[in-house]
């Protein structure tokens, strides 16, 4: 295929891998309770400001090196952003689990809408940004054209694949992850067995945030520029992508997220860009029509 | 019937709120545009200029000899928060006369809400002819039309730039579309055919995708119709996927912001904007801009329109010895007014009479200057 093709699937698999890794903050917490977090999108955007708090923080202690400095700022954008996963679950979702199932609905747009606003009020309007980290680019000619990876192109696909193995290894091999699966297929059951499920749930949350924390960190890297109301958009996209890969399953997100991200690129550069929304959209409806479980989806079997 | 309707609300609220003594010394003038969210940057400009006017026109007795007080109107580029603060700014904090809104698609809407209510406005940002193509009576604008600036811009395209193939992007918005469909209309004009012509969505940051069909259509100048929060992000997706096209925009990038969103200066160096020509090099305004540097505020972008705004306000209201809309818009169609932008003339539209657009270029350390 041409340079223009192989260059709009780079560009799709870069942003459909951050989708993914938001998505599976949805799915993880749909998965687990069976509810949407709505407050997802405004922690990857809180996330956003932590990074590059914490970028600048190091800079000031005069870190200079990449690696180091990515390093520690990806571990105190986790922590906090984490910290914020639990308080939301906390807040929003625990007291009002057993009480209807739209109630939980509500109070997590309420906290979206109050994030959203706090940082707007603490932080300001206005764009923030940060400067260039990793400048320079791969360039492969191909026929008349080029293909051109920028080092943070691939800093960002390595990253995030990074951090997708590392949460299947955690949900596959570790203690915490046999909690989590148990807690999935049978919340009472594993009460009984001794699991403390009110953590596990609570760890669902810091999980997902801390997906969602990556994310941020590479969309920041990537585009430099973010505010308070970056988390929305992104945020249904990030969604779309869950529940076209089968809301609830972990690969589903990740695949979802990938497949969105180049359904988007590829459709903008074919057709045009002004409807590549209305395509992604009339995707999912596609896809849930023929599949309702999405793509990577157990169907719903009803409990007994 | 609603007019009674809500005026015996408005009476009750702020009968309630204890404001109507208040109201009554004061000529109250609503300031509405974007005073939050992510074009908050022009509320500000908007803000700093008029409330400057406001003080040094307190100092010469106010308006009719009552002193001019600003009220905020935020409507964050929205369309439906436009109109609710247009409704509350009429009804409740009963104005006298709005400078604003900033975006068109705001402006629009909120204008019939003071047409309505005889209310006197003046946008010193929206650019999109249909402001004032509507027959209202008491709308005016402190800056030119979108079919001017797109003029300009395909001019320079055609005559300096030498573009022979050139995309037009837009936002979709009323303002950005508008504008980027003028510059299209133009280029087609002096023959050249838009090779692409694309919206992309606001408050999104990836636009890699259009940036890589752009490269495909080999194009030399990208036209782009929109604010700095997508015109930004674009700029350095180009730059970093090896587009070296030229870059070309509207009014709607003219802030500082526009290196922040872009990643740095290096991105936004060779940029072209139309803007007004720098108000802050017009000998009336010196004084003015002086003042405002010494009080450590760099008077960028629409800070003197608004200035110039209230200063066509206080005029008209003197002039008429009141604050009715009908008889300040005849008296501001009919005569000159001397403002710090220099004497400015409205046709029966309420559009200036003489518009005055330049290209801007931005530099390598992230300012930009007349060409």
């Amino acid at each position: 295929m041409d340079g223009i093709f192989l260059q709009q699937l780079v560009n799709g698999l870069t942003l459909g891998s951050v989708y993914g890794l938001i998505a599976i903050g949805y799915t993880m917490v749909y998965g687990i309770i069976g509810m949407i977090n709505f407050a997802h999108g405004e922690v990857y955007m809180i996330s956003a400001y932590l990074s590059a708090i914490g970028l600048a923080l190091l800079a000031f202690f005069g870190l200079e090196s990449f690696p180091l400095l990515i390093f520690g700022t990806l571990l105190f954008t986790v922590c906090v952003t984490g910290l914020y996963g639990w308080t939301i679950e906390r807040i929003a979702y625990r007291p009002l689990r057993n009480s209807t199932r739209l109630a939980p609905l509500i109070s997590a747009i309420g906290i979206s809408l109050i994030l959203q606003n706090y940082v707007q009020l603490s932080q300001g309007a206005r764009q923030q940004g940060i400067p260039t980290l990793l400048d320079g680019a791969f360039r492969f000619p191909i026929g008349e054209g080029f293909l051109q990876i920028s080092y943070t192109k691939v800093f960002i696909l390595v990253a995030a694949f990074a951090g997708m193995a590392a949460l299947t290894w955690v949900i596959h091999c570790t203690r915490l992850g046999r909690m989590c699966r148990a807690t999935q297929q049978d919340r009472k059951m594993a009460q009984i067995l001794g699991i403390d499920t009110d953590r596990v749930i609570s760890w669902v949350f810091v999980i997902g945030a801390a997906m969602a924390a990556l994310a941020g960190l590479l969309i920041t890297l990537n585009y430099g520029t973010f505010d308070f109301y970056a988390g929305f958009v992104i945020g249904i996209k990030a969604f779309t992508a869950a529940v076209l890969g089968g809301i609830g399953s972990l690969p589903g997100a990740m695949l979802g997220g990938l497949i969105l991200g180049v359904a988007e690129a590829q459709f903008s550069g074919m057709v045009n860009t002004d409807y590549k929304d209305v395509f992604s959209f009339s995707l999912l409806v596609l896809i849930l029509i023929f599949r309702p479980q999405g793509l990577l989806g157990r169907p719903q079997v009803a409990k007994v | 019937m609603t007019m009674v309707r809500k005026g015996i609300l408005a009476f009750a609220v702020s009968a309630a709120l204890g404001l109507s003594s208040a109201a009554q010394a004061d000529v109250l003038i609503g300031i509405a545009g974007p005073h939050t969210g992510p074009n908050a940057a022009f509320g500000e400009q908007y803000w700093r200029g008029a409330s400057q006017a406001a003080a040094d026109i307190n100092a010469t007795g106010g308006i009719n000899g009552e002193p001019v007080k600003l009220i905020k109107g935020d409507d964050a580029c929205e369309p439906k928060q436009a109109v609710a603060v247009a409704n509350r700014l009429v009804d409740q904090d009963k104005v006298a006369a709005v400078i604003g809104h900033f975006c068109s698609s705001s402006t629009i809407p909120a204008s019939e809400v003071y047409d309505e209510a005889g209310i006197l406005a003046i946008t010193p940002g929206s650019t999109n002819p249909q402001v004032t193509e509507r027959g209202l009576t008491g709308m005016f604008r402190m800056c030119g039309r979108d079919d001017q600036q797109g003029q300009v811009a395909a001019d320079f395209i055609v005559d300096t730039l030498k573009g022979k193939r050139v995309a037009v992007i837009h936002d979709k918005d009323t303002y950005g579309q508008g504008i980027a469909d003028s510059a299209r209309a133009q280029l087609s004009k002096r023959g050249i055919a838009a090779v692409l012509y694309e919206g992309l969505t606001r408050g999104e940051k990836d636009f890699n995708a259009l940036v890589t069909k752009l490269r495909g259509a080999n194009v030399d100048v990208v036209y782009f119709g929109g604010l700095h929060t997508e015109a930004g992000p674009l700029l350095r997706q180009m730059r970093e996927q090896g587009l070296t096209a030229a870059f070309v925009s509207g009014d709607g990038v003219v802030t500082d912001e526009l290196v922040t969103t872009a990643g740095g200066p290096q991105y936004v160096k060779g940029a072209f904007m139309t803007f007004g020509a720098d108000p802050r090099k017009i000998p009336e305004g010196q004084a003015l801009v002086e003042k405002l540097r010494a009080g450590g505020y760099e008077p960028e972008g629409y800070t003197l329109y608004a200035y110039a705004s209230l200063q066509a306000l206080a005029a008209a209201f003197n002039a008429t010895g009141g604050t009715d809309a009908e008889k300040a818009s005849q008296w501001l169609k009919s005569h000159p007014v001397a403002t710090v932008m220099g004497t400015k003339e409205w046709d029966d539209k309420g559009d200036l009479k003489v518009s005055d657009y330049v290209i801007y270029e931005w530099d390598d350390q992230g300012k930009y200057h007349q060409r």
